[in-house]
């Protein structure tokens, strides 16, 4: 049996209206202590307003050697980028 | 004004932050290391606060630092509970879940005093407290009601700290709140948090006694003082 605790990863959201983000991982017996643990970790200076807490295990990642099928048809696809709209000056930033 | 109350605040917060801190690097996994830490650090500002406020209202010049680094045993004022050695990390975190319970309740209780900076500070601690006593509470319930070697040892933890239960409640007209009021959240609290994490609350409620008075700490208090106070008594003038 390992004696390892299971690895969470730790999502945290700054501030209101902002994603949750990727802040890091760590260990925690169940997901309750992952949340307090998270608190310790990654909140130390008031960085967030909420977190998640995802086990590691339950991530469905892609593999780094599909890459090539999963991405590069987008190079030849500038079309995709919305960089073909003459945007009015009125509008500002964007 | 009572300077003696505003110090049993200070030095317990003081003696229990410096006890934590020899967890730093030592604790059984990196999240808990930080998060004893983490608690220090919260205890040590509480500290700062209350000795601070003694110092003024006794007006004498006497600050947080100089009573934390130029006091004696004999002139501490904290709980015998806090001064209690680390030992094992169920000792360390029972004395936690003990001490969280009673200073919640103490926080709580001290909000309405009268006095706007006692008030204050007991606001902005009691914040940070719950936070403590939530933590602790979990970690007695998970080791409590875990595995054989840890429930054994959080069972022997409990037996080994109750004695020093009844000297929080202990009152006289030097505390800044009616400490024995306390007891019926206390015991609430602990008897539910002892039932979900099937321990066994000791049936004898005799206590140790002498911690808060002075009269009486426990050998450990000086060791504790000597290692806390030995850079600021050696070099007076050390800065960083």
């Amino acid at each position: 049996m390992s004696t390892e605790w299971p690895l969470y990863e730790v999502f945290i959201r700054g501030q209101h209206g902002l994603s949750h983000r990727h802040v890091g991982s760590l260990h925690a017996t169940d997901a309750e202590h992952a949340i307090l643990n998270a608190r310790d970790v990654y909140t130390r200076r008031k960085e967030g307003v909420s977190i998640w807490v995802v086990p590691a295990a339950d991530i469905t990642a892609s593999s780094p050697d599909d890459k090539g099928a999963l991405y590069d048809p987008a190079n030849d696809k500038v079309y995709r980028h919305p960089t073909f709209f003459d945007i009015p000056d009125d509008v500002g930033a964007m | 004004m009572n300077v003696t109350g505003l110090i049993r605040m200070g030095d317990n917060t003081l003696v229990l932050g410096q006890r934590l801190s020899e967890w730093c690097g030592h604790a059984p996994a990196l999240e808990e290391d930080i998060a004893l830490a983490n608690t220090a650090l919260d205890l040590i500002g509480q500290t700062q606060h209350w000795l601070d406020l003694a110092g003024k209202r006794e007006g004498q010049g006497r600050t947080a630092d100089t009573f934390a680094y130029t006091r004696d045993a004999w002139d501490f004022r904290n709980l015998l509970l806090v001064e209690q050695p680390n030992r094992d990390f169920a000792v360390t975190m029972i004395r936690q879940f003990l001490f969280d319970t009673w200073h919640l309740e103490a926080l709580r209780a001290l909000i309405d005093h009268a006095d706007p900076d006692i008030s204050a500070i007991a606001q902005k601690s009691a914040k940070e407290v719950t936070y403590h006593r939530e933590r602790s509470t979990d970690i007695v319930i998970a080791l409590g009601d875990g595995t054989e070697e840890s429930r054994d040892r959080m069972q022997g933890a409990l037996d080994r700290l109750w004695p020093y239960v009844g000297e929080m409640f202990a009152q006289d007209d030097d505390d800044l709140t009616d400490m024995s009021a306390l007891r019926q959240g206390f015991d609430l609290y602990v008897t539910e948090t002892l039932f979900k994490s099937t321990l066994t609350r000791p049936n004898s409620d005799f206590a140790h006694h002498g911690g808060k008075t002075g009269t009486r700490h426990s050998e450990h208090l000086g060791h504790l003082l000597a290692t806390m106070q030995v850079l600021p008594r050696n070099y007076p003038d050390a800065t960083w």
